[in-house]
């Protein structure tokens, strides 16, 4: 049976001297160990189905490092890597690919420029294209007849608006609308993200995690406000999502991966032990 | 022993590499004929579309054919395992390497997400070398749209995705194998089949 998989993400960025970061972790004393790298191996030991590396600086002198990272990566974890951030280009994913990634998340590259997930899905194939949709809720239903209108938890109706640029711009696009235009470009997976729930802790956004999921043929990962197990269990069960994305409850030792996955297993969801 | 890892000019070759090289193989990228003569044994990798795939391939089919007759093991993954059958039909019917009779299909529509995605466990029907120290029920992990439809006596492990499909095929002789799935991949487990096959193939 096909499992759930559980996905820790590592947003890497740069601290002022150069050196590597994950969100929240300064990797002052583990740089021989392999700052990133080193919760990468942590994470493979503790049975993560998959690791997602999101550069959050995505600058051009950022590109070097994180090329470095991903190499160091693939050189001793051996599960699927996939990298995201502020790629634009068929020679970034290029690069990205070569440096030992097995597929590449794009964002706003693709609401800009729509054509270029075909593309990218031509030349590399969809099952390393990955769509990251970053989303919001909107409550204005009367001016958006034309989008997909979704019952949210207290019985209110709201649609999903696509935010790029790390969720400072709306556009206006629906969210489901969206998702399901990308699956035609050949996007293989959707990496969803709730801007509502993403930081809060207070779980992931359920209501649109399960009508992309319900609306598509690719699985869909969803993310944004993990803040403890039973959140995934929710996400896996009424959110219908085909894998769990968290970053900080797994960063900061709250829960191993392995505790996650008893967990899920002893309530029922089929996951890799 | 020499490992080829048979590079026809498509997809991303260093995760399989880097993996080889891991569990100790000598390995190298070639689209050589020669070197693909020379070696102890040969990997066929496959990422991409099947008709782009043997396009590409064309001019080694000869030479990988007479290796894997004369005995030379492969290891056949994915996409490359694919090609080891008669025929498929993405991307309208194309022909196969031929190696072991059977027809790639597609996945049918149904409430099944189709790439099938993610971990998924072996049935194990035949203990080849390949599988020596893994156990049934094993995860390993899956990226894929189409699969292989053979005779029973080819098929050494299943999947089930809703409907039952081969993992693992073998051919009559046992030097040639191939995992739908992806062994590099497949974090511990992979590795060892990937040990198991340089240790246990082409001596």
């Amino acid at each position: 049976m096909l499992t759930k998989r559980i996905i820790p993400c590592l947003d890497v960025t740069l601290d002022k001297k150069g050196g590597c970061v994950v969100k929240g972790i300064e990797f002052v004393n583990l740089r021989e160990a392999g700052d990133p790298v080193w919760l990468a191996k942590k994470y493979n030991e503790q049975g993560a189905d998959e690791l997602v590396f999101l550069d959050i600086t995505a600058s051009h002198e950022r590109r070097g490092t994180m090329i470095d990272v991903i190499e160091r990566t693939a050189d001793e974890v051996f599960i699927p890597l996939t990298v995201g951030g502020g790629i634009s280009s068929t020679d970034a994913i290029r690069n990205i690919l070569r440096a030992g990634a097995d597929k590449v998340s794009i964002n706003t590259a693709a609401v800009k420029s729509p054509d270029f997930v075909k593309e990218a899905a031509d030349i590399f194939g969809s099952q390393c294209i990955v769509t990251a949709i970053d989303c919001r809720r909107n409550p204005n239903i009367k001016d958006n007849k034309d989008k997909t209108l979704i019952e949210l938890e207290d019985g209110n109706i709201a649609w999903y608006e696509v935010v790029i640029y790390g969720g400072r711009t709306p556009t206006s696009l629906d969210a489901v609308q969206w998702a399901q235009r990308v699956e035609k470009l050949g996007s293989g997976e959707i990496l969803l993200t709730s801007m509502d729930r993403d930081g809060t802790k207070d779980g992931y956004d359920l209501p649109i995690t399960r009508a992309l999921s319900e609306g598509l043929d690719i699985p869909v990962i969803a993310s944004g406000g993990a803040g403890n197990i039973e959140h995934m269990y929710d996400a896996f069960t009424s959110g219908k999502a085909d894998a769990a994305l968290a970053a900080s409850i797994f960063h900061f030792g709250e829960y191993t991966i392995g505790q996650a996955k008893e967990y899920l297993r002893n309530r029922g969801v089929p996951v890799r032990v | 022993m020499k490992l080829i890892i048979i590079d026809y000019g498509l997809g991303n070759l260093r995760s399989i590499e880097k993996a080889l090289q891991y569990v100790g193989a000598d390995v190298e990228i070639s689209n050589e004929p020669s070197a693909i003569d020379r070696a102890d044994a040969l990997i066929l990798p496959g990422v991409g579309a099947f008709r782009d795939a043997m396009m590409h391939f064309a001019t080694l089919t000869r030479v990988v054919k007479d290796a894997v007759d004369e005995g030379k093991p492969l290891l056949g993954i994915c996409l490359g395992m694919q090609m080891l059958a008669s025929e498929s039909e993405e991307g309208g019917m194309h022909k196969g390497i031929d190696i072991i009779p059977g027809r790639v299909i597609r996945f049918p529509a149904s409430e099944l997400k189709v790439p099938h995605m993610g971990w998924n466990s072996l049935i194990i029907k035949k203990n080849i070398p390949m599988l020596k120290g893994i156990e049934n029920g094993t995860y390993v992990y899956f990226v894929h749209s189409y699969h292989i439809s053979t005779q029973d006596k080819y098929e050494a492990a299943l999947c089930d995705y809703g409907i039952v499909f081969p993992a693992i095929i073998t051919n009559e002789g046992g030097n040639v194998v191939g995992t739908q799935f992806h062994p590099e991949k497949s974090g511990a487990v992979g590795l060892k089949m990937l040990r198991n096959f340089v240790e246990n193939y082409g001596h």
